[in-house]
């Protein structure tokens, strides 16, 4: 069954492969290779969409990815809801389900176009000075309405179920644009050899051959020429054609995006394929040939469905079989409208009249209208379309006044000339250069190795676009390296060709007229904003762009660019390249942000790190906490208990009997070579060359200002060869900290650095019993006191594998750290545990490993420190060699502010209420009396609540805290003032004894 | 995305796999404990922040490992050259910008 509008012998379209599909829920029958445009066409439906500000009613103004008005809601399910679609772009499939946007109760009748009548109070900056008091109104009231009025489509309430592709590629010669210029170039480029991609926007190539009939290239007809080609370059091996892939950005050194819809054409796309694919391309050379687009005509009404741009009508004829009326009539500057006015009379539909602006133009296109018998009316004007939801006639004046008559109509077609799509060539950094001549931008001062080819380069005619167009691929190619090409140039047989046109405001709507002429569709931009905001003082085009949203939104000015700058230079009494285009940016088309992300979200969005005993933890109900991308152990917690009754559980066991704790996330650096010890003099505060083998020293590493970067316990491994432990968040930096000044500041030094932190898995075990429960399955290390004394390390096995074995606290207990190859590491925790279940011992997570080092004394880099505090800040003066001559940070160190008196220093506190566990971050003050704001000496870097102690403690940075022993000062909190006491920084067994224990 | 070339591995690579380094040719005195106020805070504080051409240090993490000089464009972001560390700030710079 035929739609209404589908006429029989017309278009491309197999016309029995029929798919029903509906809109606003009302169903129609299309063909497979439509698109939804052109479908809805087809049934004779104009009406599609209700305007942003206006609530205007809208149709299809053109045929492709320039679309302003046409934007709909495609719906597949819940989470499948796709908004701001255009619908000349949307391919249909059967079962397509679209719904119009922005409009309610419905299309048809919308309450919303109250705004069209009230429009004298909408004009240009209408927000930016209705909107600006009361202050606060804005985010609660002003917004959320404006928001809710002036909508696109709707977001889908589920999370996106679709997958994403990602592919990098690389190519010499890139072609964009698939289109006679762009399948010319492609081939020239392909025929010496060298990697081409080809990439069009669209699901077929073609571009323009898509409607010019007039076409005809080594003799076949144009669009034909192109298929075959394409089929061409498709069967070789050098050669990619990309379809339905649009290049939305153009990056520096030829890095150019592309966004290749892979599914949203398809019925049952199934979850196999991704729904869009992002390709990132390389190129050594890049063709571009994205064409042109046509310009509507700016007078009254414009923007009633019907009224469209010649070039789209004719696609609908030519291409998919449409007629986009009965009885239509041409409005046009330029010869282009002539020949859709030609191809619609000999399709039969009726063509009322051409309005041509021009005064007397001559040419064939004009006589064959003439001699197909239709009427032409130089030197005049539409300067109304009358209708509302459906154009129903022109009205027609001499360009220079005087009477009018109205023509009825079902359509009008206008065309105000082509627009250079120079957008991908001014990314580029490109700068355009304004004709004179033609009244057009085109490519001037290219900025990277890319050519401009085609409409895009202001060339007119099909015989000079493929001559342009093919020798600039061969040069392309043989400049990226390939070898030189045999095949013949495609021999264009006849072709069509235009330029000119008009910018700007057309008779009617000019200066002083208050009528609505649209120039920018999608934001209701009038040619009369535009003049006011000019006056109103915007004289940068880039300001009328931001006033009057001119070229904003989802189309980016595609057909409204020109004539906004047009009038705005008119008005400005200036001339056009003087005032200037507005900066092209990416993306060309709106790009999703699953094809941005890619597989990147979800569980792939960050790579998780585990430790080699994480499965254990998990299978024993550890709850993890997320350091950097590490998982931890934060706490065990057993059946009834929360974390705080684990965490009391878990300290308590660990200082009365002993404690097993996965250390495994501590960065490890090997510094190994004849110079390893003069290095770690140079990286460290501390003295190393006199550290014996087989003992270790904890290490602070400042930067060259003097302040803490970094600290650890290293162990002398050998006369050359340290095992050095850092933070577990500095680890990387660290590293590269070290390989910095190694390779640059003292490359003299023989020495060699190796990240070892993924190759031991490191098990803490701690307490009392810790050496009973090690020692039974340790070979090879006398573990005795004398033996193995507090801070040494040994190398020997455990349970059989390899072992660095530290002794070593982070708890102040006896203490010992386990290094065993990762891959053991699971197995050695085992044995450990059933030998401290013996004794019964735990297991404990980071939130124990952080009271009970704080109970100590002991600092965390990065909690404690915050990157302005000195060694003498943290307590930590003894680990600074005093007779060395240089360490990185050594000057630092004695800076005037550095040394002066009154700096924070750290200190424990103690709350006068010992139940009361202050909050980490608060802030101390001296007087809680004195006025706010108030001088804040300090603040708390850590508090816990200790149930070694029966008291909650806390380490804070005051200024001259050591010498505030004793003192009270003040914590002002939200409900009330905390007291609390300065004291030393260890409130577990000062003199140090248990560390024997 | 910007394709720098190391001078190790002498070739061009995707700049993910670098890491800028801060400005070059800052040489930490042999004698550092015994700078001046003055000295120590050029060296360590002031650097030139130039609108046009920098000469950099990128280390190419992601790969060699290896920390190197370059110079580039800050106006239009273009890597004039790269060279190894140690080596001299070049006399002349290839095609100097215009």
């Amino acid at each position: 069954m035929n739609a209404a509008f589908r006429i029989s012998g017309a278009g491309r379209l197999s016309q029995a492969r029929t798919a029903s599909f509906s809109f606003d829920g009302k169903s129609y029958t299309g063909i497979q290779g439509d698109t939804l445009a052109s479908a809805l066409l087809a049934n004779g439906v104009h009406l599609v969409g209700r305007s942003f500000k206006y609530h205007r009613p809208r149709g299809f103004l053109s045929a492709g990815a320039e679309e302003p008005n046409a934007l709909v809601q495609i719906v597949r399910d819940n989470a499948r809801k796709t908004p701001n679609v255009r619908a000349t772009v949307q391919e249909l499939y059967d079962g397509l389900s679209a719904n119009s946007q922005n409009r309610w109760p419905s299309l048809a009748f919308d309450v919303g176009a109250v705004n069209d009548l009230a429009s004298p109070m909408f004009s240009a900056g209408f927000y930016y000075k209705t909107f600006m008091w009361p202050k606060w109104a804005w985010k609660d009231i002003y917004e959320p309405k404006i928001r809710a009025a002036a909508g696109l489509g709707v977001s889908p309430e589920k999370p996106d179920p679709d997958h994403y592709a990602s592919r990098y590629a690389h190519c010499e010669v890139l072609v964009l644009g698939g289109g006679a210029a762009g399948i010319a170039a492609a081939l020239a480029a392909a025929e010496t050899g060298v990697r081409v991609i080809l990439a069009d926007e669209q699901a077929e190539f073609g571009g323009s051959l898509r409607f010019e009939s007039g076409a005809r290239i080594d003799g076949q007809d144009g669009y034909a020429w192109a298929q075959g080609a394409i089929a061409k370059l498709m069967a070789m091996d050098n050669v990619r054609v990309l379809s339905r892939t649009t290049a939305f950005g153009y990056y520096a050194q030829n890095f150019v995006g592309l966004v290749e819809r892979v599914s949203d054409h398809l019925k049952n796309p199934g979850r196999e394929l991704a729904r869009e694919r992002l390709w990132q391309v390389r190129a050594n050379r890049v063709v571009i040939a994205t064409g042109a687009i046509e310009r509507h005509m700016v007078f009254a009404n414009n923007d009633r469905p019907g009224v469209m741009l010649a070039s789209a009508a004719r696609t609908y004829l030519n291409h998919y079989g449409v007629a986009v009326g009965r009885n239509v009539g041409v409005y046009t500057a330029n010869d282009s409208a002539y020949a859709a006015a030609i191809d619609l009379k000999k399709a039969g539909v009726n063509v009322a009249a051409i309005v041509d602006l021009r005064d007397n133009p001559s040419g064939a296109v004009i006589d064959e209208a003439r001699a197909l018998g239709i009427e032409i009316n130089f030197g005049r004007a539409v300067v109304s379309a009358g209708g509302k939801l459906r154009v129903s006639s022109m009205t027609v004046q001499p360009k220079n006044g005087g009477g009018g008559r109205t023509i009825p109509v079902d359509a009008i077609l206008m065309s105000a000339g082509w627009t250079p799509s120079v957008h991908l060539f001014s990314q580029s950094r490109g700068k355009v250069a304004f004709n004179d001549e033609t009244k057009r931008f085109v490519p001037g001062t290219y900025a990277q190795d890319c050519v401009s080819v085609g409409a895009c380069n202001g060339t007119d005619g099909l015989d000079a676009t493929i001559d342009e167009a093919y020798a600039a691929g061969a040069k392309a190619a043989k400049e990226a390296g390939g070898k030189a090409g045999r095949a013949a140039k495609p021999k264009v047989d006849a072709g069509e060709s235009w330029s000119r046109g008009m910018l700007g405001a057309a008779p009617g709507a000019g200066p002083g007229t208050t009528v609505k002429a649209f120039v920018d569709f999608q934001n209701d931009v009038t040619a009369k904003d535009i003049r006011q905001a000019v006056h109103e003082g915007m004289h940068s085009i880039e300001h009328v762009k931001r006033f009057t949203t001119n070229g904003m939104a989802t189309d980016q000015g595609k057909t409204s660019n020109m004539h906004g700058l047009a009038i705005a230079a008119e008005e400005l009494g200036k001339p056009i390249p003087q005032v200037g285009l507005t900066t092209f940016r990416a993306p060309y088309t709106p790009v999703t942000f699953g094809s941005i992300v890619g597989h990147a979200r979800g569980a792939l969005f960050d790579p998780t790190r585990r430790t080699a005993t994480h499965g254990w933890a998990a299978r024993q109900g550890a709850v993890f906490e997320d350091v950097g991308n590490w998982k931890r152990a934060w706490y065990f917690p057993k059946a009834g208990e929360d974390m705080h009754a684990a965490v009391n559980r878990e300290c308590v066991t660990v200082r009365k009997v002993g404690g097993l704790f996965d250390a495994s996330t501590l960065g490890k650096i090997e510094v190994v070579g004849p110079d390893a010890a003069k290095f770690m003099e140079l990286l460290y505060t501390n003295p190393w060359e006199k550290l014996e083998t087989g003992r270790c020293r904890y290490g602070i590493m400042l930067r060259e200002d003097g302040f803490i970067y970094d600290d650890g316990v290293v162990g002398r491994l050998a006369p050359d060869r340290f095992h050095v432990t850092t933070t577990t968040g500095g680890a990387p930096r660290v590293m590269n900290h070290m390989e910095d000044y190694l390779q640059t500041e003292f490359p003299h030094l023989n020495v060699w650095l190796t990240s070892i932190t993924e190759q031991w898995a490191v098990i803490a075990v701690q307490g009392p019993k810790s050496r009973d429960i090690i020692a039974p399955l340790v070979e090879g290390i006398d573990m005795s006191d004398e033996g193995m004394p507090h801070m040494s390390v040994r190398e020997g096995r455990i349970c059989g594998v390899p072992t660095r074995l530290f002794r070593m606290s982070f708890t102040g207990e006896r203490g010992f750290e386990v290094n065993v190859p990762a891959d053991y590491g699971e197995a050695v925790w085992e044995a450990l545990w059933a030998e401290g279940q013996k004794h019964g011992a735990t297991a404990y997570g980071t939130e124990t490993m952080h009271v009970l080092r704080a109970e100590k004394g002991y600092i965390i880099v990065g909690q404690d420190t915050d990157g302005t505090v000195t060694p003498n800040d943290a307590g930590l003066d003894w680990a600074v060699g005093k007779k060395k001559t240089d360490f990185v940070g050594i000057r630092g160190l004695t800076r005037p502010d550095l040394v002066a008196k009154g700096r924070k220093q750290l200190v424990g506190l103690k709350t006068k209420d010992p139940k009361v566990v202050l909050e980490e971050g608060a802030q101390i003050v001296a007087d809680p009396k004195q006025p706010i704001p108030m001088k804040m000496i300090g603040h708390v870097t850590s508090s816990y609540w200790s149930e070694n102690c029966g008291r909650s403690i806390a380490l804070a940075l005051v200024a001259g805290g050591r010498d505030r022993m004793g003192q009270t000062l003040y914590v002002p909190m939200p409900n009330g003032t905390i007291e609390v006491e300065v004291t030393g920084m260890v409130f577990v067994d000062e003199k140090g004894e248990r560390l024997n224990g | 995305m910007l394709l720098i070339r190391c001078p190790y591995c002498e070739e061009e690579r995707p700049e993910l796999e670098f890491r800028n380094a801060g400005e070059a040719h800052v040489v930490r005195s042999a004698n550092i404990a015994g700078e001046s106020d003055d000295d120590f805070e050029k060296f360590f504080f002031i650097r030139a922040n130039p609108k046009g051409v920098i000469y950099e240090r990128w280390r190419h993490i992601h790969g060699c490992a290896r920390f190197f000089n370059a110079v580039r464009d800050t106006v239009t972001d273009k890597f004039i050259m790269t060279y190894k560390a140690g080596e001299p700030k070049p006399a002349k710079l290839p095609g100097a910008s215009k």
